[in-house]
């Protein structure tokens, strides 16, 4: 019988610290050509179709930019949230009503234009998603509630609030009876980075701005070393005067305010109006994309790239081979196993017990043996 | 009479499945793990139930199926956070992440298809008693497994030795271990029954309650099953009160929407999630209760050192 054993390293490793993403990666790919090979189909033309493919033109890498937006936002956020040992895993509801609360301007007024206009909705946006995110946080300071459980139960209520919004008293009454709000005129709309090149537009750039202060939160001043603190040891972090209270909503703010930022830049930009459905499970793909980007923001900018084309390379399968877009869905999930299970050689060695010697292997422990008695 | 009888059936109906997949949740917490997993876990089970059902013709071997798809996905949890001591948060996380996606996969072929449910039970002489009758011998044969199911790891926690090892272990591995009893067996066990148990309780969505495949049709309950657990505060009896008021609360919403009630059925359907987060606050407010009972090594990774 075989046994893994863990041997506890004396300290981390650096070299697996920095590998482990990409050997996740290439786990990854192994077990997705076995998949592949499962459904019949050639994992070297599945491959190419997957990951060569949709970003093989300049238009392809605006529509991965767009793509890659949302994920980067919301897993900047979360990211300070998991450092901090606070597990927000309601992104994708404060996401929604970071997109709603954004709204507000273009569906209720949409006589109101002007360069104003857009600031206002994202502003707005952020609010939304933080004053959404606030309540797990509340409950989990003031009553001591677990925050795993509210602020997930929260996306479904976000989801539902959205749907009766849009069928309802924010529906399009020209719309042929469509459940979707009005087209947001023309200062509403996030405008395209260079519109001859593609569709992408400045979510992007909000994304990239967000990872670099962020980066520069944690890496550089009191607060991050803060977050890293009570996330570690919240018993020294109260030695320090660090208040965990206090700590919980700055996370919970953060992220929700950076998850309603991508959720209202997705509408403005992506979309265009506001429908039943304005996300693909971005609020759940970034828990993901900041595992692999190791919790770090500018990481987590390369891993939200590689997360986006896992959505491209999804729907190129679907339409060129008729495989189910799910599969994007099994990829990252696959890719977050093993970048968790990678994550174990950092901080242990794995060792094989319980296999039978081999007969040289034997001579040689019994050789040593004397040896070492000699030592002494 | 008769309709509060049929209420009464479709209240066990939509507790059944919460029940189960709470109470291998339990067993599994007691044990000092926390899978968050048990979403994806379920909708395993739904997907593995209604296709074998579908492809063999018989529910009953849908039924096997459904507990073994859910066994032997949760093992994957185990191997990565008892084996690799893997964070267990991130870990169950991406478990329900993988479970969603891969169930989607392979049920495309199943959308729309009619399914088969599983008989009820059929006693001549006694289904037929007025009001109890049917009660009491005539519901899904999943919703005597559940009522068994928790009678049993009632008894077994809180009456044999091995219980007791069992919540040892979840109130501190170090000692346990250190006493001689291997850790990670009995939580490898724990989980793996936890993963039949959310397995099961798929089952019951896609050969019961609804006989066909739907995508996501576990729709939170896994979630809501993690919720009951604590508001069970880890006691099997409050699991089986707390999986019938919800129960209650997801058949009392349908019987709204469908008497028209002037409130739109979106605020309707979002109650049995409001409610989860309600009946979380109260219960933690208590802080006594839920100190007291909480395995104190939940979530903790555990390496043995030798």
């Amino acid at each position: 019988m075989m046994r893994l054993e863990l041997v506890k390293r004396p300290q981390r490793s650096a070299l697996f610290s920095a590998l482990s993403p990409f050997i996740a990666f290439a786990l990854t790919i192994i077990a997705g050509a076995v998949l592949f090979a499962l459904l019949g189909v050639n994992p070297l033309t599945a491959f190419r179709i997957y990951f060569i493919e949709p970003i093989s033109q300049v238009w392809q890498l605006h529509e991965l930019a767009i793509k890659a937006a949302p994920l980067i936002l919301i897993a900047v956020g979360l990211s300070v949230c998991y450092k901090a040992n606070i597990w927000n895993i309601g992104a994708e509801g404060q996401f929604i009503l970071g997109g709603i609360v954004g709204s507000i301007i273009p569906v209720l007024f949409p006589q109101f234009e002007g360069p104003l206009v857009l600031p206002l909705m994202l502003l707005l946006g952020m609010v939304g998603g933080a004053a959404y995110a606030a309540i797990p946080a509340l409950l989990k300071t003031r009553f001591g509630t677990n925050e795993i459980l509210t602020s997930l139960m929260l996306v479904y209520v976000a989801q539902l609030f959205l749907d009766w919004l849009v069928r309802g008293p924010w529906r399009d009454p020209q719309g042929h009876g469509f459940p979707q709000t009005i087209q947001f005129n023309d200062s509403a709309v996030l405008p395209e980075l260079m519109p001859d090149a593609g569709r992408a537009n400045w979510g992007f750039v909000f994304a990239l701005v967000a990872a670099v202060l962020v980066w520069i939160l944690m890496s550089r001043m009191l607060k991050g070393f803060e977050v890293r603190v009570l996330g570690s040891s919240p018993r020294a972090g109260r030695f320090a005067g660090f208040g965990l209270n206090r700590m919980v909503f700055f996370a919970f703010l953060l992220s929700g305010a950076l998850a309603g930022l991508a959720g209202i830049s997705e509408v403005s930009g992506a979309i265009g109006q506001l429908q039943p459905v304005i996300s693909p499970g971005y609020g759940f793909t970034a828990i993901i994309v900041a595992f692999l980007g190791r919790l770090n923001p500018l990481g987590i900018v390369a891993a939200g790239l590689v997360l986006a084309l896992t959505y491209l390379g999804g729907e190129a399968v679907q339409s060129a081979l008729g495989i189910s877009d799910k599969v994007a869905r099994v990829f990252q999930g696959m890719l977050l196993f093993f970048v968790l299970g990678c994550d174990t050689l950092i901080h242990y060695r794995i060792r094989l017990v319980g296999l039978a010697l081999t007969k040289p292997e034997a001579a040689a422990k019994l050789e040593a043996a004397p040896k070492l008695k000699e030592a002494r | 009479m008769d309709i509060t009888v049929n209420i009464l059936l479709t209240i066990a109906t939509a507790a059944t499945p919460l029940l189960i997949a709470a109470i291998g949740e339990l067993v599994v917490e007691r044990s000092g793990v926390l899978n968050l997993g048990v979403e994806g876990m379920m909708i395993m089970g739904a997907v593995g139930g209604f296709g074998a059902s579908y492809l063999t013709g018989s529910p009953w071997i849908g039924l096997l199926a459904a507990i073994a798809m859910g066994a032997v996905f949760s093992l994957l949890f185990a191997v990565m956070t008892l084996s690799l001591a893997t964070n267990q948060v991130a870990t169950g996380l991406s478990l329900t992440l993988l479970g969603l996606g891969l169930s989607g996969m392979m049920g495309t072929s199943f959308v729309g298809q009619p399914g088969e449910r599983l008989p009820n039970l059929d006693i001549p002489g006694l289904t037929s008693i007025p009001v109890i009758g049917r009660l009491l011998f005539g519901q899904d044969p999943i919703f005597y497994i559940s009522i068994a199911l928790t009678a049993a790891v009632m008894w077994f926690l809180f009456k044999t030795r091995t219980g007791l090892t069992l919540r040892s272990i979840g109130d501190s591995h170090t000692s346990a271990h250190a006493l001689g009893i291997k850790v990670i067996r009995y939580r490898y066990l724990a989980v793996i029954f936890g993963g039949a148990c959310a397995g099961l309780a798929g089952g019951h969505l896609s050969l019961v309650y609804t006989p066909q495949w739907v995508e996501n049709m576990s729709a939170g309950r896994g979630w809501i099953a993690l919720a009951l657990v604590v508001f069970a505060s880890w006691r099997p009896w409050r699991v089986l009160a707390g999986a019938y008021i919800f129960g209650a609360v997801w058949i009392g919403q349908l019987h709204a929407q469908a008497f028209g009630i002037p409130v739109p059925s979106q605020f309707l359907s979002s109650l049995p999630y409001l409610a989860t987060v309600v009946v979380l606050v109260l219960i933690s407010r208590n802080k006594r209760l839920t100190m007291m009972n909480t395995p104190a090594s939940l979530g903790q990774p555990f390496v043995p050192d030798r």
